[in-house]
């Protein structure tokens, strides 16, 4: 028997606005428990939560940049329940009415994911356990949330990591989350389920917690996965339940049983009004898209003749983009700047929180200038190469780098004079080649690009250098 | 001849010269310390800060500043309405010890204008309740007759100033809570359009009906506080602020060709002595040149259990947070987190709010919700549309505040059930969102006060508050005061 993979997220998405949600406290990340906090978002007695439009405008950008639908009309619900770092005893979400329905994110393979609906929520506070006490810290209480909900249209692992891969592009893109996951401020629930190949009916899903890691999504979905086969190959049923994560064991374990399952008791918030959006402000927030990754990447292949794997590597982060962009503005050969910048600038960036942050201290504008000296043939390439290092290391301009004499080229007797010079003091390389050794003419070019100080054109001098030598 | 006091009364004196502000101070905090044993009205005074506000008022009259209506008043606040530094509990175990960290909105207001704040009074526990009595401190007692309940839950604020130991009082109200204690006190009692005033900092029974409004001796007094705490407050998304101009200003007006509306529904079993009171001042309307005009609102009896389940729902949710983890009481022994919550809850709260939120939880829960949450949203809406409807036929509709009245100590609680159905005529007010005016009508036979409401249109406060002053003005002897207290 063939079993596939079905599966659905539910994305939690940290909001990059500057205050809270439904008080004027910073969101920012960290700092002293309890010192980001107000009576609002710690719940006193008598306050009352005022909904920040700013978070509205942000999940209405998220739902736009995943073709969702923008309904005129949402509302705020509380759902209930009863935890120490939710000081209220309940959560201001939406239930019925949320802000965003019925979008889609699309996979290279073609395939749609749905996306059901995209709501706005409250963050809960967080318990920190230490010495046997539980210390409650509210600064994280209030801090905007989008949940993105898809439908359970994952067929496999790796359209699992592409599609979280792409929210977080989408989403870091339009400015409206870090969706830094080892922060927290991008979070997955994933629902899961096996059927037989063929089949078109959904089996009995688990759902898998919390998970804060595109690696552990991956390896948690294939444990489930084989969990879930073997249990129906042994004639057994799965049963519905809410699954914690093990990343040391590399094992999922259930966190509560059915039969104290939550009834959140969903109501309308008698405290917030109903949430218009206005189809003009529909228009204003779509106009305020920047284009959106998978369209710059088409771009590139298509107008800028790049490779599909250059134009995902530069379309993965928003600035490097619109540096990419700045730099190849007017330059011959939009290639030259990608090579430029996925070959010697990525060096210099170890992480992803690297490039994201893209924090170099050549400026695109003066990344093009180099770019510029190349095409008009005043610099050859390994000179550019070396200047950039350098900028790269100094903040330097090239033209502060490289002097008046070493722009252009090398004329054709200067050029004669060093080959036959790489000739005269080479001699064993020369009785080398003589003999066959064809790559023995590699050090009489070197030879030659040394003393030109990286201005002769390799090429040329290996044709002059093989005349001489006849 | 000595009266009762009054805002214009009192800063008449202020402005002449003829009392200082302190002293008067002085005068209502002695008869506090007289009468409170009696009418438990207080849960606590404050009498360093009220002298020291009043120092303050006294020293711009010195200097000959300007004085704002409110300015030196004596006054109180409903235990709900939160003060920054300054215990605020709801007359709840589970909120004892609970110091807010800042003012309610309405008490910013009237701080600025150097109000005389003498303490907080005693309420319904949560403010759930009909007879103050569900007070962890016990029940506030009627001035009238202290064998009798003061009403409720806003029963300490009208005990106060029925016992003339606060010239005013702030009270709140979600299915009576201010008109209910007026009345049974013989004194006014107006719930504002929701909206109109502030929430914020009201300590929350039921978010949808609850409303801040004075409680005052006079239609005029209710009519000042009124205009001065009705603005708009960008911290509550509900709030909409004042409407049109002061009704202040409009009491005088003649009421001559204004409609009055009578819903036989409202006077139909109510007790005789109650009917009879209100159906005399219909005829002193008409005596004024008013045109009455009866008509049917049979959606009323929709009323009673559309508030008890969507106000118990609202509750069950706003009274989620007190888990003794961030403030108030904290059960002493427990096992875990969770069995701490437990027992701080079922220690900390009593049984009426219990009852609430256990109603509330009930109507919420999957399998429940449609047959009683939804279905009691959806009554809620036919119930404004008939209101609506009859504001088309009337201007103002005048009905009974409470269908008796005041009760003998300790009956109220006895009989829970019975006590909810006694609110059969004022919570359809909280269900619309409208504002209604309770006013005294009279006396019964043992002398107790019986108690009138005007209920209008959405934002109509000048036009009830108008047609409440002609009353007044007609049959002054309706407000007859209790003995207890300060006369003037």
């Amino acid at each position: 028997m063939k079993y596939e993979l079905v599966a659905g997220f539910e994305t939690h998405v940290e909001l990059s606005t500057k205050t809270k949600i439904f008080c004027g406290c910073t969101t920012q990340f960290g700092g002293e428990p309890n010192t980001h906090c107000c009576p609002i978002c710690i719940g006193l007695p008598g306050t009352l939560p005022k909904l920040n439009r700013q978070v509205v405008r942000y999940a209405v950008m998220a739902g736009l940049a995943t073709n969702c639908t923008i309904p005129e009309t949402a509302k705020m619900d509380r759902k209930n329940y009863c935890y120490p770092d939710l000081p209220k005893a309940y959560q201001i979400s939406q239930y019925d009415m949320p802000l965003c329905v019925g979008g889609y994110v699309q996979l290279s393979n073609g395939r749609r994911i749905r996306l059901t609906r995209i709501h706005i929520e409250e963050d809960a506070g967080k318990l920190i356990h230490r010495h046997g006490d539980t210390l409650v810290d509210y600064n994280r209480g209030g801090v905007p949330l989008i949940e993105i909900v898809s439908e359970p249209d994952i067929r496999s692992i790796e359209e699992a990591r592409e599609y979280v891969e792409k929210l977080q592009l989408i989403m870091r893109y339009i400015g409206v989350s870090d969706c830094k996951m080892q922060e927290g401020s991008m979070r997955c629930d994933v629902n899961i389920s096996v059927r037989e190949v063929g089949s078109d009916k959904l089996g009995t899903r688990t759902e898998i917690k919390n998970m804060n890691s595109i690696a552990f999504i991956a390896k948690a979905m294939e444990y489930e996965f084989e969990r879930q086969v073997d249990i129906l190959e042994n004639g057994g049923q799965v049963v519905q339940e809410t699954l914690r994560y093990d990343d040391v064991t590399n094992t999922t374990s259930s966190m509560r049983g059915k039969e104290d399952a939550n009834d959140y008791r969903y109501f309308r918030d008698p405290d917030l009004v109903t949430i218009n959006v206005s189809r003009e402000e529909v228009e204003e927030l779509r106009g305020l898209l920047p284009e959106l990754p998978t369209q710059k990447a088409e771009r590139y292949v298509n107008e800028l003749g790049l490779s599909e794997t250059d134009a995902a590597l530069l379309t993965k982060y928003r600035r490097i983009a619109e540096y990419y962009e700045a730099a190849c503005e007017g330059t011959k050969n939009p290639k030259t700047a990608a090579n430029f910048i996925i070959s010697q600038i990525f060096r210099r960036l170890d992480t992803e929180s690297d490039k994201e942050d893209f924090n170099i201290k050549v400026t695109a504008d003066a990344l093009n200038e180099l770019i510029k000296l190349l095409d008009d043939g005043k610099i050859r390439m390994n000179l550019a190469k070396s200047t950039l290092d350098k900028m790269l290391d100094t903040g330097k301009r090239a033209t502060e780098l490289i002097s008046e004499s070493d722009m252009g080229g090398l004329d054709d007797a200067a050029l004669l004079a060093l080959c036959e010079q790489a000739i005269a003091s080479n001699g064993n390389a020369v009785n080398d080649y003589k003999n066959g050794k064809e790559k023995a003419i590699k050090s009489l070019i070197g030879f030659v690009m040394k003393n030109s100080r990286g201005k002769a054109d390799a090429a040329a001098a290996e044709t002059k250098i093989k005349e001489l030598i006849g | 001849m000595s009266e009762r006091g009054n805002i214009k009364k009192v800063s008449e004196l202020l402005r002449g010269r003829q009392i200082s502000c302190e002293e008067l101070t002085k005068s209502y905090i002695d008869e506090i310390e007289k009468s409170n044993g009696e009418l438990n009205a207080y849960v606590k005074i404050t009498p360093e800060s009220a002298l020291e506000t009043a120092r303050a008022v006294d020293k711009k009259i010195a200097d000959g500043e300007e004085l704002s209506p409110l300015e030196g008043i004596p006054m109180t606040l409903k235990d709900n309405i939160s003060t920054d530094g300054i215990e605020t509990t709801c007359c709840s175990k589970i909120l004892k010890g609970y110091v807010p960290v800042y003012d309610a909105t309405v008490w910013d207001i009237l701080k600025k204008q150097n109000a005389v704040l003498l303490g907080k009074t005693n309420m319904d526990e949560f403010a759930m309740g009909s007879s103050c009595e569900t007070s962890c401190f016990g029940g506030a007692k009627n001035p009238h007759n202290i064998e009798h309940v003061a009403g409720g839950s806003s029963g300490g604020v009208a005990s106060a100033v029925g016992g003339n130991i606060a010239v005013y009082g702030l009270g709140s109200d979600t299915g009576g809570s201010i008109r209910q204690p007026a009345s049974f006190c013989g004194i006014v009692g107006l719930k504002p359009t929701y909206g109109a005033v502030s929430r914020y900092g009201l300590i929350a029974y039921a978010s949808s009906f609850d409303q801040i409004g004075p409680i005052t001796t006079s239609v005029e007094d209710a009519a000042i506080v009124f205009d001065a705490i009705s603005e708009y407050d960008e911290r509550d998304s509900t709030s909409r602020g004042k409407n049109g101009t002061p009704s202040a200003t409009t009491l005088k007006n003649s009421i001559k060709g204004m409609r009055i509306g009578i819903a036989k529904e409202y006077i139909d079993g109510v007790r005789d002595d109650v009917r009879e009171a209100v159906l005399g001042a219909s005829k002193v309307y008409e005596s004024l040149g008013a045109e009455i005009v009866y008509f049917d609102l049979p959606v009323l009896k929709y009323s009673l259990p559309v508030y008890y389940i969507l106000a118990c729902a609202e509750a069950s949710s706003n009274l989620g947070r007190y888990d003794g983890i961030r403030y108030g009481y904290k059960a002493e022994h427990y096992d875990d987190v969770n069995d701490m919550i437990k027992k701080t809850r079922s220690e900390g709260f009593g049984d009426e709010v219990k009852r609430r939120i256990l109603l509330g939880t009930y109507v919420l829960s999957s399998g429940y919700y449609d047959a009683y949450y939804k279905k009691a949203q959806n009554l809620r809406g036919t119930i404004v549309n008939a209101f609506k409807d009859a504001f088309t036929k009337c201007d103002v509709i005048l009905a009974p505040t409470v269908p008796m009245t005041a009760f003998k100590n300790g009956n109220a609680i006895s009989d829970p059930v019975e006590t909810y159905l006694t609110d059969i005529c004022t919570v359809p007010v909280n269900i619309c969102g409208l504002p209604a005016v309770s006013v005294p009508c009279g006396f019964n036979a043992n002398g107790m006060p019986i108690g009138m409401q005007l209920i209008g249109n959405t934002f109509a406060e000048a036009t009830i508050l108008n047609a409440a002053y002609q009353y007044e003005t007609a049959v002054p002897e309706a407000f007859k005061s209790s003995d207890f207290g300060i006369k003037l």
